[in-house]
Order: structure tokens, then sequence, then C-alpha cells
């Protein structure tokens, strides 16, 4: 009785636990990681359909032909079968069959470069609104985000509107990072010298966690983010404010920015230099010998 | 004056030793009180001839294997207390704590654990395993350059030497065990770390590298009169597939860390951010031989498996022909999958799908081979005797890091998971519950063969259901912290509710540490039992392959006739057709020399080695000198072989046949 009730416990310990942790992957906030998280449930349970049975029929081999058992058949030279060794390589290749089509296919509509078709799942039109353009670079320890169109640039925080494609071109000054906010989409490197991209919605106002998913040196632990999702108004009056903070990002500005400091606040630039992040991705801020 | 200090000594002073470092301190102070009881204890006993004459200079395979698998362990406990460390810092440090370790060390102990757990962990035990076995199953004397063996060995000691010297001189790399550049160039890494990671790296590589050539040359010119391909055991068979894989992909990996070295002393700019350099380069170049790698681990384990699982259900291994398929399908395979490491990183969707789809393929003759497990088993008579529970504990383990792991390769899912805690516990999964368990099975199976005295079957399972439980227990919590967003190595969180996790997680590393410590009492039960454990017979799991007719531990020539082969399980067949073991009829046989001259050449270069990281030019020439001098003065050794005269063979029969005698 007491171990039935121990073995129930410990059996509900898990579920209590996951219910009470946030799997972001799973609950994202924005359609492309929404369709992501998707992909790994669907996924898993394809892979499961296979999983299962061999992990029952390990367990169930093991008890049943165990040597105490002497009622059980004992055929020590059966060592082939056509039709088994057709049915195990087929089991397998099914389901990869299936996968490597649902690769083949979310691999090209989920291509961080490609630019969103809809925000939503519930949309069947195609978006109307234009994409808002947001470059991103990861520095030693900690990001800027700069808008071209608004001309403003902000140091560990990042703002879109809700519902409103976001397009990323992302770098970084020295060594790689990863670009990530799990609620929002999957990662992507930043890397120096190169442009990365990724395109992505959020559809929910709120606040998500981003920070670099690559290891990039002593600060790394610190390079954190807040990505916020606004009601257009909130968006609107976001950028405001980064206008009244009268401070300039220039190639000047920006190498003093660029040297290495760990768990920066948050900091906005209300003017910047045309130019400075084509400068910073061909690694020329400072003046180049041409 | 000083320009020849600088020469003698390069940057290397006093404050490369972490006087002020407590946790190092009391470390070298363990170690050294360690290593004196130890020297000591040799100069006591009068040792030092014993281990000169039978263990260093040895080029008998079964020694070389024995040693290969001792460094193994040892080494396992060095990356076994980083991961503690780890894990004690992952629960320390959340809000305003920040643990006890800074970045600054806890970058180097990742670093670290990587590196060590697969290059001096892992390598070791497999190659060892394959040293040993292979030429018994295969009816050989010895590897087909015994000297080159010994070589190989001492190349691998000396660069796990080299990285345990970082821990008291200097420092380790702190890059992660892949080293990527930028990160790992000069601008980045300017001090020693990523040095000792290249020479550590180069110098065992050169061992895995020969050693891979070896023992081809062995399987493919040395197998018994009747032995054809196909009826070679499994084992043999991954193990060929295995080197054919290093001595394909090892290449890559010196030109790449050559390429950084270069990068590093040369000033060239093939991985810098400027002058035309391409970081990525080096990121494809190096998974040109990582992805290679993981499957070099992971065969030779399958191949243990299949002969463990075949012995203990008292049957024919079933499918042998599409295991054998299987096996080299993965081969060919695992070369076309590499950029599955880096989908991030921005390739075309038509790219990222082919190798996504190509990394999924290999699922398929993985899948056959577990079925085939299931198919031995099905009909068997399964003794539940210590390598069988492993056999088991892995099944059951390794579909779902194989499960978790076709997942990750699903380009838009890897978007989400790369580089997270459900990473590191997906390939855990597999290397822990694929290649650690597959190594466990092995030693548990072969250590009679090796020493004449089973295991201690109690100790054993402790040590069994202590690391699948801990295993368990240490890494499903990742794949869950996987899936709340949590990336790797970070040294500090902010969230409170993810504190649970790395609890429960550092609980599963506890639980590994007793099974550890299991597996030391095991080995020191057995020796003080071996009388009660001892295999006179030579064949104590009622075998099905050659290795188990010779005695155990076999005599120094393995076979006293070379065996004549019907059967790809020769020695079940040998035994169903009442084979009569020959009891006269000896002949002298002819057998390679030791010698020390792979000793004091690996010895050379790792000293060339540390000269290199601590730019002591000097020194660095004089030993690369003194190393080509070496080699040169072996190869004018001609005294390279000798006869074992009949009449030592007679005695040694003679022993065997009283020893069964008094069996039965």
């Amino acid at each position: 009785m007491s171990i039935s009730k121990l073995v129930r416990a410990v059996s509900v310990l898990p579920a209590f636990l996951l219910a009470g942790c946030n799997m972001v992957l799973l609950h994202p906030s924005g359609f492309v990681a929404a369709q992501q998280g998707h992909l790994i449930v669907v996924s898993t349970v394809l892979m499961l359909l296979i999983v299962v049975p061999v992990i029952a029929l390990t367990v169930i081999f093991a008890w049943r032909y165990r040597q105490s058992n002497t009622a059980a058949t004992y055929a020590p030279d059966w060592d082939h079968s056509t039709q088994l060794e057709l049915v195990i390589w087929a089991a397998p290749l099914l389901i990869i069959i299936a996968l490597g089509a649902l690769t083949w296919i979310s691999s090209h509509t989920l291509d961080p470069y490609r630019p969103l078709r809809h925000v939503e799942a519930s949309h069947t039109a195609p978006v109307a609104v234009k994409p808002l353009t947001i470059e991103v670079v990861a520095l030693d320890w900690k990001w800027l985000f700069i808008y071209p169109e608004q001309g403003i640039a902000v140091v560990n925080e990042v703002a879109a509107p809700v519902d409103v494609p976001v397009n990323f071109k992302i770098t970084a000054s020295s060594v790689m990072n990863s670009f990530f906010v799990p609620a929002l989409a999957g990662q992507i490197y930043a890397m120096p010298g190169m442009q990365t991209q990724l395109n992505a919605v959020i559809n929910k106002p709120g606040d998500y966690e981003g920070f670099s998913a690559n290891y990039s040196g002593a600060g790394f632990s610190g390079m954190h983010f807040k990505f916020r999702g606004m009601s257009p108004s909130d968006f609107h009056q976001w950028v405001q404010s980064a206008k009244t903070a009268r401070r300039e990002l220039n190639s000047e500005s920006y190498m003093q920015l660029e040297k290495p400091s760990e768990r920066e606040p948050v900091r906005r630039y209300s003017l910047v230099d045309t130019g400075l992040y084509d400068a910073i991705l061909s690694q020329c801020v400072t003046p180049c010998p041409n | 004056m000083s320009e020849l200090t600088s020469n003698l000594m390069g940057r290397l002073t006093w404050d490369a030793i972490p006087f002020n470092e407590p946790i190092l301190l009391w470390t070298f102070v363990a170690v050294a009180l360690g290593g004196v009881t130890i020297l000591g204890a040799i100069t006591y006993f009068r040792g030092w001839g014993v281990l000169w004459r039978e263990w260093i200079t040895s080029i008998d395979h079964k020694k070389i294997g024995i040693m290969y698998i001792i460094l193994g362990l040892v080494m396992l406990l060095r990356g076994f207390s980083d991961a503690l460390m780890l894990r004690a810092q992952q629960v320390l440090s959340f809000g305003n704590s920040v643990g006890f370790l800074p970045p600054h060390h806890y970058d180097q102990i990742f670093t670290a654990h990587g590196v060590i757990m697969i290059f001096f962990v892992a390598m070791p035990l497999v190659t060892g395993l394959m040293n040993f076995v292979v030429p018994l199953q295969i009816g050989a004397r010895d590897v087909a350059f015994p000297f080159l063996n010994n070589f190989s060995f001492w190349m691998t000691a000396f660069g796990a030497g080299l990285v345990m010297m970082s821990l008291f001189v200097g420092e380790f790399a702190r890059t992660g065990w892949l080293a990527y550049p930028p990160l790992s160039g000069i601008a980045f890494s300017p001090d020693v770390g990523v040095d000792y990671y290249i020479w550590s790296l180069q110098i065992a590589g050169v061992g895995t590298l020969l050693s891979g050539i070896n023992l081809i040359a062995t399987i493919v010119k040395m197998r018994a009169p009747g032995m054809t391909l196909m009826k070679m055991p499994v084992f043999t068979w991954t193990a060929l597939c295995t080197n054919i894989l290093i001595v394909a992909a090892f290449p890559v990996l010196t030109a790449v860390l050559a390429l950084l070295s270069l990068d590093r002393y040369a000033g060239t700019n093939f991985f810098t951010n400027e002058l035309g350099g391409n970081a990525m380069m080096y990121v494809n170049l190096i998974w040109i031989w990582g992805h290679p790698e993981v499957y070099i681990l992971i065969l030779p384990a399958f191949g243990v498996f299949s002969e463990v699982v075949s012995t203990f259900c008292g049957k024919r291994l079933f499918g042998y022909a599409s295991m054998v398929y299987a096996t080299v399908v993965i081969t060919i395979l695992s070369y076309l999958v590499w950029l599955h490491h880096f989908f991030t990183m921005g390739s075309g969707s038509s790219v990222n799908a082919f190798f996504g789809i190509t990394t999924m393929i290999i699922s398929i003759p993985t899948g056959a081979k577990i079925f085939n497990w299931l198919f031995t088993m099905y009909r068997g008579r399964i003794r539940f005797e210590v390598p069988m529970l492993w056999t088991i504990g892995f099944m059951i383990t390794f579909v779902i890091g194989g499960m978790t792991g076709v997942l990750l390769a699903v380009p838009p899912a890897d978007f989400a998971l790369h580089n997270s805690l459900f990473l590191v516990a997906h390939f855990h999964n597999v290397i822990i519950g694929g290649v650690l368990f597959g190594m466990m099975a092995g030693i548990n199976y072969w250590f009679p063969k090796a020493f004449g005295y089973k295991l201690d079957p109690f100790w054993g399972k402790c040590s069994f259901w202590l690391w699948l439980s801990g295993f368990w227990f240490a890494f499903m919590p990742l794949y869950v912290l996987g899936l709340m967003g949590v990336t790797r190595r970070l040294s500090h969180f902010d969230d409170p509710s993810l504190r649970i996790w790395f609890e429960i997680a550092a609980f599963g590393a506890g639980l590994i540490a007793l099974g550890i410590l299991s597996l030391i009492i095991q080995l020191v039960v057995s020796y003080r039992k071996r009388e009660s454990l001892r295999d006179t017979t030579g064949d104590p799991w009622d075998g099905r392959t050659l290795e188990w007719s010779t005695s155990s531990p076999p005599p120094a020539y393995n076979f006293a006739f070379t065996p004549v082969v019907y059967d790809n399980d020769t020695w079940a067949d040998m035994k169903k057709r009442g084979y009569v073991r020959p009891e006269r009829g000896f002949i002298p046989i002819h057998m390679p020399k030791n010698t020390g001259a792979g000793f004091v050449i690996a010895a050379l270069s790792a000293l060339g080695g540390f000269a290199l990281i601590w730019h002591m030019w000097l020194v660095a020439c004089v030993a690369v000198a003194t190393m080509l001098i070496a080699v040169i003065v072996h190869t004018f050794n001609y005294k390279r072989d000798f006869h074992i005269p009949a009449g030592e063979v007679v005695r040694v029969e003679g022993i065997r046949t009283r020893m069964l005698a008094s069996h039965v």
C-alpha cells in the first residue's frame, strides 16, 4: 500500500515539475518559433512510433528469455530471417522518408533568410505591412541594435511592434556569438566580417529573454538583452524616448562602446551615423587603409 | 644574456604557477603526494626494472591495450572531477551568488572536460580495447607494426600529460572543446591555453593516426587462414571501420590545427577577421574531422555489444551480414553530415536540408543494428552477467539519444535547440549511453582474458545501476532545460525557476560519482579475491570467438599454433566440433623485441611541444633535433626480433594443460 503510494508520488513528481516550468520553445510568442516548436513535437512523435516499441521489446525479451525461464523457446542457431530483416530495415526507412520530407519542406519554409509570407497561422493573406529592419551587432559582451529607418540605436534592448515582420541583419565585432530570442524565433550566428539574417515576428506583447547562444569569452554569461513586443503606439513612444536621449553613435563613440565590458545597462542613442553598420560589417570603423 | 634566458625560458615565469588558486594548489598537493607515494612504492618494491622491461618498452599488443585502458580510466577521474565542478557551479550560481568559479576558471574547466573526455578518455578506452582484442580475435600473434604500436601509445599518453600539466603550469584554453576562431586566435586568446590545446592534440593525434594505420594493416593482412572478411567477428569489423575513419579523418584535424598554429605563431591569416581570413573555414574543417570522430568512438562500442549479446544469449548474432553492411554504411555516411553542427551559421535552406537528411539516413543502419541485437535476444538464454546488463542499459538509453539526435538534424528544430542544454543532454546521451556503456561492457567482458580472473560481479552491478540511474538523473533535466531555452556554457543564471533542474542534475552526477567509486572498489575487491574469481579455462563466459580459445591471460605469443577458421563464431564452432587442443609438436615462435625507442621519441616530442607552448625556442630546437636523432638511431637498431624457444612454448603450454586438467 505505502509502496504503491510512493510509486505514485514519484511518478507524479516529474509531471508536477514540468507543469511548473516554462518550456518557452514549445509555447513561444512568435509565429516562427511556434512553427519550430510544433516541428519539434511532430518529429518527436513520429520517432516515438519506433522508439517506444524498441524499448518495450528490449524489456520484454530480456525478461522472457532470461536464463531461468526454461519454458521459453531456445534457438541457439537461429540467426537469419529475410522477412524480419526486411522489416527492420524498412521500418526506420519509412519513418526517415516521412521525416526527410518534413525536413525538406520545413527547411525551406522556415529558412531564416526568407521574408515572412504571413505573420500568424490564421492569416492566409500575404503580409501587407512593410517589414521593420533592425541591424544587430554582437559586441564583447553586449548587443547593439540599430534601427536605420528610425535613426536610433539601443544597447541591450530591442523592441518591435506586434504582428509586424522584422528583418534582422546580424554581424559581430570580434568573435562569434549567436543571436537568440527563444520566444521569437530560432537563433542565427553573429559572426565578424559576415552578415546573417533572420526574419521573424512577435505576436504577443511582452518582455522576452534574449541572449547569446554561442560561447564568446569571459563575459558570455551576462550577455542578455530584453526583446520587447509592443503595440504599435507603444513602439512609437519607445522610438521617441530614444530620440530624446541626445546621444550620438558615430565611429568614435562606437569604438568606446566596442571595448570589452560586461552587463552593460540599456543605453539609447538618438542619432546614428548612416553607414556605421556597413563599416562594422566590413571591419572598417576606424579609417581603413583603403 | 637576457636573450638567452628568453630563448631558454620563453614566457614561462613563476607567475604561471597558480600559487594563489586554492583549488588548484590543493589538487597539486594531492597529486604530488599521490605521485610521490606511487613512485616511492615502485622504488620500495624494486618495480622500476619490471615497469621498464615489462610495460614501458613492451611491444606486446595486450600490454599496450591494457596501458591504454589504464590511461583512459585515470583521465576519466580528471574529466569527471571537472564535470562535478561544472555541475556544482551551475547549482550555486544563481541571482546574487556567483558560485565558486569565476569565468576565467569555469571556461577552462568546460573546455578541459570536453577535450579530456573525448581525446583522453574515450579514445584511449576504444583504442585500448581494439589493441587488446583484435589480434586475439583474428588469431594473430601481435599487430602488424608492434614498435609503432608502442610509440602510438606513448604519443597519446604524453599528449594527455601535456593537458594535465596545463593544470599546474600556466592554464588551459578558454574556448570550448573545438576552439573556434576568432576566439582561439592570438588576438582574443593570447595566453598559453590554446597552445596547450593545440600541442597536446597534435602529439596525441600522431599516436592515434599511426595506431589506425597499424590496426588496418593488422586486420587486412594478419587474419588466421580461413577467416574471410565475412567471417570476421563483428568487433573486428567495427574496429576495421573505425580505423579507416581514423586514417581518413585525423589528418584533417592535424591540418586544421597546424593552420591555427600558423595563425598564432607565424601571423598568417587563415582564420582571422582580417586580410581575407575566414573563421568558417575552420568550423567546416574541424567538423569534417569531428563528425567522423564520434563514429570512431561509437562503432567499436557497437562491436562490443554485438559480441556481448551473442555470448550472453548463447546464440549466434542475428543478421551478421546486415550488421556488417550497417557498419560500413555508417562509416561512409559519417563523412556526409558534418554541416549539421552549424545549420545556424546561415547556409542556404537546400544545403541545410541536404545535410539534415543525410544525418537522418544514418539512423536507418543504426536502427537496424538495434533490431539485430533485439532479435539476438529473442529465443536466447540470457545470462544477466555484468557485460549484458551494460548492453541492455545501453539499448534502452541509446535509443533516446538517437531520437534526440535525429530531432536536432531537422534544421528548423536545430535553430531552436542548437547549443542549448538539450544538445548537451543529447551528446552525453549517446556518448555515455553508447560509448561509455560499451567500454564498461567490454572491460567487464574481456577483463578475465587480460588478467586471468573475473571482475567481482556484485560491485560491477553496483557500478552499473549507479551509472545508469545517475545518467538519467543527470541528463534528463538538461533536456527539459534545453526546451526552456537555456543555452550551454553559462556560469551564472538569473531565473530561480531553473534551479531545481540543476539540482536534480547535480544529484545524478553524484550517483555517477558513486558508480565510478564502485568501479574502483570492484577492481580492488576483484584483485583481492582473484583466487576465487580465477578463470582456469580461458573461456569463462562460454565465448564464441577466437580470443576465448587461448589461456587467460594469453601467453606472449597468443596462439601456439595458428588456428584455422571455418565459421564466423569460430570458437563456438570449434567447441561444437569437439576441438582437441594440441599438446605436442611445438616449434620456436618468431616474436618482436621490446624497445624503449617509442617512449624516448614520444617524451622528446612532448618536451618539444611544451617548449613551443611557452615559446622556449632554444629548447624546442634542441628537443626536435634530439627527437630526429633518436628516430635515426632507432632505424639502425637491427635487434628487432627473437625466437621464443620451443622448450619455452612446451613449458607454457604444459602449465595450461595442467590448469585445464585441474578444472575438469
